[in-house]
């Protein structure tokens, strides 16, 4: 029964997709909610992504300097080591963990109490297109700033990493910074801008199905929004596996 | 106009609506009565098609609504309004954007033309003093009348109301049944309330239907209510004292005045 449940939400989240990936009735008024995004989804997640990534980033150094004390290998592994964790799966995947509980619970949330109360109704019988209406601008605003959320991730993070240097001593501060330069490749911040894109899409798509179709009173749009965060955290585990493997494998 | 044509609804084989026909005049306040549970909200999401029918037809003067794509349903929605029981207004919005919201999606008109308009819908409800509050900042009756600017503001050919009056004083009840009889009236639409408020159903009642656990008992004008022939219908109307108060000294003043004609 279960399973059927879930191809039945698979099918739903499909034709509901198909209404959302349509040209919206007003750019204009797209445009004005596509800011609106911007600011409530994005702009308003910089704090909590600045806070985690500089703690993590400083946990992530100190582990790893406490852990690789050999002799064979050199101190500057720690910035080397420090920076792949940091910009091929911290920035991307597990802020996108983080951020699937911030953002998501909050488009389920929002778009459930609209569905709720009519207000979604009243859209579709004004004539709107209600999915893309209201979801189209989220999912847009979400993947367009996630770049600038990982690459304030990916700084915060070894800025941390920085700062425990220069307060322990251990590594030195010049061979972190070396370590951290040491056998770059830029294109593993592609890899993650991409990858973290790929990831704010599902948050934002899997969160407003959730709220979309969210039925009876407060406690459906809670059940909703916790379901949209599971479901997310899921996801986004299952497909951080399937494109490392397909983009690095 | 709007003709229903052996209108029924079934959800998981319960049958909710039994074959309903009739018909929903232009310029009149058409009215759905019946107890809660009767089906009367069932019938007006088929009407604006929230609810798809199991069977039946559905014309919105020459177009056919059953069977329309999604893109033409859209389209004919251009030309409904519709006031929801809880009004419905969008919170982010203060009440004049609310009222200019379907105006900025498909008006042609320039803002100014645009903020004019909506000035002129909330001036028409009195509610030009709230224009700059939000939905939260408003009562009730206020929220409802703010509903009722939004949804002719772009002049629909056809108004739903569903249960206007639930959660209102009489007074502001008064206000709100006066208004939809107004507006119906001055822009000659086809309204369609639902109600199982027997003042409403007195005061701006054109034409009733009587919907009983999914059949439709009974059709007139409000006039014809208080006499009507049907036990069930009875049963409903005077299921309040004050109907039933009413009916009694209707028939005192009767009786009193048949005896005037016998003793003259």
């Amino acid at each position: 029964m279960k399973f059927i449940r879930s191809l039945e939400d698979i099918g739903e989240y499909a034709l509901l997709m198909r209404r959302v990936l349509s040209v919206p009735d007003r750019m204009r008024e797209f445009v004005k909610e596509f800011m609106k995004g911007v600011y409530t989804l994005g702009v308003n997640s910089i704090w909590i992504v600045i806070i985690i990534s500089f703690f993590i980033g400083a946990v992530i150094v100190l582990q790893i300097a406490l852990n690789i004390d050999s002799p064979l290998l050199p101190r500057f592994t720690v910035g080397v080591v420090s920076r792949e964790i940091i910009l091929l799966e911290f920035s991307s995947t597990i802020m996108c963990l983080i951020l699937s509980g911030k953002v998501g619970s909050n488009v389920a949330s929002e778009i459930g109490t609209m569905r709720i109360t009519e207000q979604i109704d009243a859209l579709d019988i004004m004539g709107v297109n209600s999915a893309n209406y209201l979801i189209l601008p989220k999912i847009a605003s979400f993947v367009a700033f996630m770049p600038v959320l990982v690459i304030f991730s990916m700084f915060m993070g070894l800025f941390g990493g920085y700062i425990i240097c220069m307060v322990l001593g251990t590594p030195s501060v010049e061979t972190y910074v070396y370590g951290i330069q040491a056998f770059f490749r830029e294109s593993f911040v592609w890899y993650s801008i991409v990858k973290s894109m790929l990831f704010g899409f599902i948050i934002a798509s899997v969160a407003a199905y959730f709220g979309y179709t969210a039925k009876g009173g407060a406690l459906e749009v809670g059940a909703a929004s916790t379901n949209s965060v599971v479901i997310n955290s899921v996801l986004i585990l299952v497909t951080d596996l399937l494109f490392t493997q397909l983009a690095l494998g | 106009m709007i003709e229903i044509k052996n209108l029924t609804k079934e959800f998981d084989g319960k049958l909710v609506l039994a074959d309903i026909n009739t018909t929903f005049h232009k310029g009149v306040v058409n009215m759905i009565i019946g107890k809660s549970g009767s089906g009367k909200t069932v019938l007006l999401k088929c009407l604006v098609g929230l609810i798809s029918p199991t069977s039946g037809e559905i014309w919105y003067d020459s177009r056919k609504f059953t069977g329309m794509k999604s893109r033409e349903i859209r389209r004919l929605r251009r030309d409904i309004g519709m006031l929801f029981q809880g009004a419905a207004l969008f919170d982010s919005r203060t009440v004049l954007e609310n009222v200019m919201f379907p105006l900025e999606m498909f008006s042609r008109k320039n803002k100014r033309e645009r903020r004019k308009r909506a000035e002129f819908c909330l001036e028409r409800v009195n509610l030009s003093e709230a224009a700059t509050l939000y939905p939260s900042e408003i009562s009730g009756g206020m929220k409802k009348r703010v509903a009722i600017a939004r949804a002719i503001a772009l002049n629909p050919k056809y108004l739903f109301c569903d249960e206007p009056n639930s959660g209102l004083d009489p007074k502001t009840s008064q206000l709100i049944d006066e208004l939809i009889q107004d507006i119906t009236t001055d822009f000659g639409m086809t309204t369609v309330v639902v109600s199982h408020d027997m003042n409403s159903v007195i005061n701006i009642g054109d034409n009733v239907i009587f919907i009983n656990e999914g059949i439709k008992e009974w059709e007139g004008s409000k006039a014809e209510v208080m006499d009507a022939d049907n036990e069930k219908l009875n049963d409903f109307v005077f299921a309040s004292d004050l109907f039933k108060k009413i009916k009694e000294a209707e028939e005192i003043i009767s009786e009193d005045e048949n005896q005037e004609k016998m003793n003259k």
